[in-house]
């Protein structure tokens, strides 16, 4: 990020990454204000930890804790009965399948756009960069509206897409082409900064030992994107598994067939099974932290492979 | 999980590569390439973005207008605003103090901390309707006693609050940690050394190191507090002219076949977020030009 702009670093180095320059600095200007262990100079540790832990609490953390006390609450047989009633299954099927599908996607052509991004220069691609993060600024419910009208019956793409006997919009091709739009800045934004820092000299020596470029790019560079691609991978599969807001206009919503998990959720408040939406969320939320966990591995795995720190 | 962080770091120039034989692809390989990605952006990003300007407009400028200025659409609004003004500042004084927290202490559970301010990322919106429903709806923990004293929380303003400051929980706070983490805490302890009390050192050094990332962590905590749609839907109860913000105003009017107000009122937030975009652009484009100067 910025450290760069402080006089404190300006000097140092030529910096692709200022926290790495800090950490190269000898250690003694590090710690040099610490002589006694223990001892903090810097004040405010418990004015801002409790301010934090009191708003995460507050937030956060009670009302969790109030669905799994809600859960817990249920006796096994009901868990068990709402969690594996056919429909709600379907939605599982609909819901992680296509998540799956959209993910692998952005995982091909968000790879392409990042690799594009990075190493080519050519008309527009400041502004192919700045509207990447678009899904990530564009309320839901805008982008399920618009993607609705393009690929329902009439749309600019639904109609030709018709004509060939493919229909979209209302299906669960909709819900995919959803995931895809909401996925695709997480894997482009994840894998351009690894990109970004991949030595040049892996290549060279790659070229000068005789590797041609597809081989050097297969054999040298693809490699060291992994941890990156994977967590890419993860991210927009996450986001994706809870998306509500973009879908729904899109899903047509045909129980077992086009109806997404969260859905299913809302549909078993809307009817008062409080017991039945909250056994359901509760198996999502425990996806949610296990996709969590992946992902804080994943990213970790990526920070010691390109050394850098996140 | 900070993706949508500004990478402050000069970045290599595609020209690098493209000046030597050996690091670059033949022109056909590198244009399909380009020819793909294009395809792809345009497809499943820009497409979105064209159609609702289009379709807003499609039945003349007056409709348009009308459309966004009756009543409902006024009232939802002035909600839209309310929600955003109270939850982005709340999140603006969290995101700071765990930044401080996190950046510049070591304690134990640091990691879980992190761990909690991340959540609200992953967790589905609709979940994060739900979990209010079940602590102050009317079956809530809480249900009960909030009615006996006569306060609503769900199906009305306080829960639609709620619901957005779960969601923009890590906005503020994960653009800053990097940030300060990077920066380390030598110059705060130089102030502490000669002098300055805790709160001088934040105003005069800590906030002029990381305003423009704190100014980028709030624009998006309010992009995402104005546009947040599954969380907040669960708890509004849809009350026309009460507790509707513009997303919801949207999904009526969607639903009531009024295609072009939808439309029309969803391009007042497809603007708010090309402006959130475009300040992104324009803070990315200003720490590069204060680090080149700096190499110089």
């Amino acid at each position: 990020m910025t450290a760069t702009t402080t006089p404190a670093n300006a000097g140092f180095g030529t910096p692709p990454y200022p926290a790495e320059a800090i950490h190269r600095r000898p250690p003694e200007t590090q710690t040099a204000l610490r002589t006694r262990p223990g001892r903090r100079v810097l004040p405010g540790l418990p004015l801002s930890l409790g301010v934090s832990l009191t708003y995460l609490s507050i937030v956060v953390l009670l009302p969790l804790v109030a669905l799994f006390a809600r859960t817990f609450s249920l006796t096994f047989d009901a868990f068990i009965d709402a969690v594996f009633a056919p429909r709600v299954v379907a939605t599982y099927l609909v819901s992680f399948g296509a998540a799956l599908l959209a993910a692998v996607t952005n995982v091909v052509f968000g790879g392409i756009l990042a690799w594009v991004l990075v190493r080519y220069s050519f008309p527009g691609r400041k502004l192919v960069d700045t509207l990447i993060d678009l899904p990530f600024a564009l309320p839901t419910a805008v982008a399920g509206i618009a993607l609705t009208a393009i690929y329902a019956k009439n749309g600019v793409l639904g109609a030709p897409l018709e004509a060939l006997g493919l229909k979209v919009a209302f299906t669960p091709i909709g819900i995919y082409v959803a995931m895809v739009f909401i996925g695709l800045p997480f894997v482009v934004r994840t894998l351009q900064p690894v990109l970004q820092d991949h030595e040049i000299e892996f290549e060279e020596a790659a070229a000068s030992l005789g590797a041609s470029r597809l081989r050097t790019i297969i054999r040298v560079i693809l490699p060291a994107m992994i941890p990156a691609l994977l967590t890419g991978f993860a991210l927009a599969f996450a986001r994706a598994v809870g998306e509500y807001g973009s879908i729904i206009f899109i899903a047509g919503n045909v129980p077992y067939v086009s109806e997404i998990t969260p859905l299913i959720i809302i549909t078993k408040l809307e009817q008062y099974d409080y017991a039945g939406a909250t056994a359901v969320a509760s198996v999502m939320l425990v996806i949610s932290f296990v996709l969590l966990l992946a992902i804080n591995l994943l990213q970790a795995w990526t920070a010691r492979r390109s050394g850098r720190t996140l | 999980m900070s993706v949508v962080n500004i990478v402050g770091t000069l970045e290599r120039s595609p020209a690098i590569f493209e000046t030597r034989a050996a690091t670059s692809e033949p022109a056909w390989a590198k244009w399909s390439l380009i020819a793909v990605s294009i395809a792809f952006f345009s497809l499943f990003l820009l497409l979105p973005l064209v159609v609702v300007f289009v379709e807003a407009f499609a039945k003349g400028w007056s409709l348009y207008k009308d459309a966004v200025t009756e009543a409902d659409a006024w009232s939802a609004i002035k909600l839209t605003l309310i929600a955003a003004a109270i939850s982005v500042p709340l999140n603006l004084v969290f995101g700071v103090a765990a930044a401080w927290a996190i950046a510049k202490f070591e304690f134990r559970g640091k990691q879980i901390l992190l761990t909690l301010i991340d959540l609200p990322f992953s967790v589905s919106p609709v979940i994060a309707g739900l979990i209010y429903v079940l602590l102050f709806g009317a079956h809530g923990w809480f249900g009960p006693w909030l009615k006996e004293n006569d306060l609503k929380i769900i199906f009305a303003v306080p829960g639609i609050v709620l619901a957005t400051m779960f969601v923009t929980v890590p906005f503020v706070a994960r653009e800053l940690i990097p940030l300060m983490q990077a920066q380390g805490r030598e110059e705060e302890e130089a102030a502490v050394v000669l002098g300055a009390s805790g709160w001088r050192v934040f105003w005069s050094v800590t906030l002029p190191n990381v305003k423009w990332a704190l100014l980028y962590g709030v624009i998006l905590t309010n992009a995402r507090a104005m546009g947040e749609f599954g969380a907040v839907s669960v708890v509004s109860g849809h009350i026309r002219g009460q507790t509707n913000t513009l997303p919801l105003h949207i999904e009526i009017l969607y639903n009531e076949y009024q295609f072009t107000a939808a439309f029309a009122v969803a391009s007042l937030l497809a603007m708010l977020a090309l402006v959130t975009l475009g300040a992104k652009s324009l803070i990315e484009w200003r720490q590069k030009s204060v680090l080149k100067e700096l190499q110089s």
